[in-house]
């Protein structure tokens, strides 16, 4: 993207008499912003790029390094080279998978709590919610394995989600809020006014409302989750997630094999969220129905 | 049961909050004050550790560690300070140029978050290696010395964690600037203010939300992280993450480990309590 911005560029500001232009600087000024963003992108892709790259790389030994050819033997044995990154694998899709369902439960609880009740200790709850978010990863890991010491509890996967669970309920908590924030209480009264309990108000109207904002705390929930190492390192003891994995992997030098599970897990996140995007756009074509803004 | 609740209404809100709530004091507040207690005790892990109520820890491990907690304040400050820089003329350009490619635009900045970090981090380990495919090509050209470097110098550890956070810092402002009136600005140069000045004081000001919560955003992770020191980093660019890492868990020095990790808290804290202040202050003023 930004070198073909960088081709484009000299090629208008090279065109010499065309009448009712505006002149070079204030093209060039108007193309600056466009251009710098450009180059961010370029920036943020970089590291993605050469994790791709690399995972056709035909290496002779254990360095992966420099380039040495096109393979695609890596691919070929991605899952059957290395056991551990499997087990490894397993393990973060598992304590992602029940984190986010345990923290968004609660989380979204609390966030509906929050946002339609009147109560007492308001303030010390959300300051209780506010400061993990506020303080550092390691600071969470550490103190928890401060706890899990004092206790005597030996650490592995259980201990990884009760962390996990712990920091992902504050991420849900914000993020249903937000969500809850415009939510207009008249719908429920139209509802319970025709008859409806208030059981069947909260299946009914409720909740197909707020989904969005459940479904987006989740998304958010399994992200954190699936990709933490800092907490994890802590509160693992000799259990490996994925990023864990990798990084014990990279003392010594990282086989291509996670290269492939990188570009394998970076696609089926991309073709999620352009699904989904697919998916909005194709409702918001479709004929106006009630929940049309 | 639903006859019961409409008896108690005043304990519906409870009854939402005790799981969670619950959660977060056992695996959050309670892991907090253990650390607490651990930082003053004194031993080592084959003898055991006892309650010794040592306080001496604290000023101990400040003084021993200063440079390492100096370090981590100046790495974390640069580091919010470019992403603002980077972040800032980005997420305006997606807010007010972006147009119909907004949602594409803003895919792109959350999607390096479908890679894992480490291996994120560890690609730049190998784009900024001393004979990698940038140094090394320059180097067989003969534009740079040979023996130049970025690996391993505090370049190379804050550009890392600063691209580790940029993301967290464009997605708030660009929030910020995209509820922005468009007619306040258009207002503003009706009566004459030229574009710089209707940015600096119409835009700006009203961006400083998304400001406030970028800055916290990246600075709050930054001082904290070590995985950029670690792996990008020589012993030259320590931070104190490294140092409550490596005290954790290969020293088993968990009474030190414990006092840094409670001091890193608190001064975050302080920092985050004051920032608050600063800029509430501002808006009131300004």
């Amino acid at each position: 993207m930004a070198d073909a911005l960088a081709r484009v560029l000299p090629a208008t500001t090279e065109s010499p008499g065309r009448p009712r232009r505006p002149p070079i600087g204030a093209r060039l000024r108007r193309a600056a912003l466009p251009a710098f963003t450009a180059l961010v992108v370029a920036y943020l892709f970089l590291p993605i790029l050469v994790m791709i790259a690399f995972g056709f790389n035909d290496i002779q030994g254990r360095f992966n390094y420099a380039w040495q050819g096109f393979t695609l033997e890596h691919w070929q044995n991605a899952f059957n080279r290395y056991p551990a990154l499997n087990d490894a694998l397993k393990t973060s899709v598992i304590v992602a998978g029940i984190s986010t369902v345990i923290a968004t439960f609660m989380g979204t609880l609390i966030g509906m709590a929050l946002t339609r009740y009147e109560f007492r200790g308001r303030g010390p709850l959300n300051m209780l919610i506010f400061l993990p978010i506020a303080t550092p990863e390691i600071v969470l890991g550490a103190s928890l394995l401060a706890l899990f010491v004092s206790a005597g509890v030996a650490r592995g996967l259980v201990t990884i989600l009760l962390a996990h669970i712990m920091f992902n309920i504050s991420y849900v908590v914000v993020t249903v809020r937000a969500r809850l924030a415009g939510f207009n209480r008249a719908l429920e009264e139209a509802a319970m006014d025709l008859g409806a309990d208030e059981w069947t108000t909260f299946r009914k109207v409720t909740l197909p409302l707020i989904f969005p904002g459940i479904m987006a705390a989740a998304l958010l929930a399994f992200a954190l989750s699936i990709d933490d190492f800092v907490i994890t390192q802590f509160t693992s003891g000799r259990t490996a997630t994925f990023p864990l994995w990798v990084y014990g992997a990279s003392r010594i030098g990282i086989p291509p094999q996670v290269n492939v599970v990188g570009t394998l897990i970076f696609g089926t996140a991309l073709l999620g969220v352009v699904g989904w995007i697919v998916l909005q756009r194709r409702q918001l074509v479709a004929p106006p129905t009630r929940t049309d803004r | 049961m639903s006859g019961w609740l409409r008896q108690h209404r005043a304990l519906v809100p409870y009854l939402f909050l005790v799981p969670g709530g619950l959660w977060l004091i056992i695996f959050f507040l309670v892991p907090v004050l253990a650390m607490a207690a651990v930082s003053l005790q004194e031993g080592t892990l084959g003898t055991g550790f006892r309650l010794t109520f040592n306080f001496g820890v604290f000023p101990d491990t400040i003084t021993r560690w200063d440079g390492q907690l100096i370090r981590s304040l100046q790495y974390g400050l640069i580091v919010t300070l470019l992403a603002l820089l980077i972040g800032y003329p980005m997420a305006y350009t997606i807010a007010f140029r972006g147009g119909r490619y907004k949602s594409i635009l803003l895919l792109l900045v959350i999607m390096p978050f479908f890679t894992s970090f480490i291996i994120r981090t560890i690609s730049w380990k190998f784009i900024l290696a001393d004979d990698g495919v940038v140094l090394g090509s320059l180097k067989d050209l003969g534009w740079v010395d040979a023996g130049f470097r970025i690996l391993a110098t505090p370049a190379a550890v804050i550009a890392g964690i600063t691209y580790n956070f940029l993301p967290f810092v464009v997605l708030p402002l660009y929030v910020a600037l995209e509820k922005i009136d468009h007619r306040l600005i258009e207002a503003a140069t009706d009566l004459y203010a030229s574009r710089l000045q209707a940015f600096l004081r119409v835009t700006l000001p009203l961006s400083l939300p998304g400001v406030f919560a970028a800055t916290l955003l990246a600075f709050i992770p930054a001082v904290g992280d070590y995985i950029n020191a670690e792996l990008l980093g020589s012993p030259g660019e320590t931070m104190i993450g490294n140092v409550i890492q490596r005290l954790y868990l290969v020293n088993n020095d968990y009474p030190q480990a414990s006092a840094l990790s409670l001091i890193l808290m608190i001064g975050i804290l302080l920092s985050v309590f004051a920032y608050t202040r600063l800029l509430r202050g501002q808006e009131l003023t300004g």
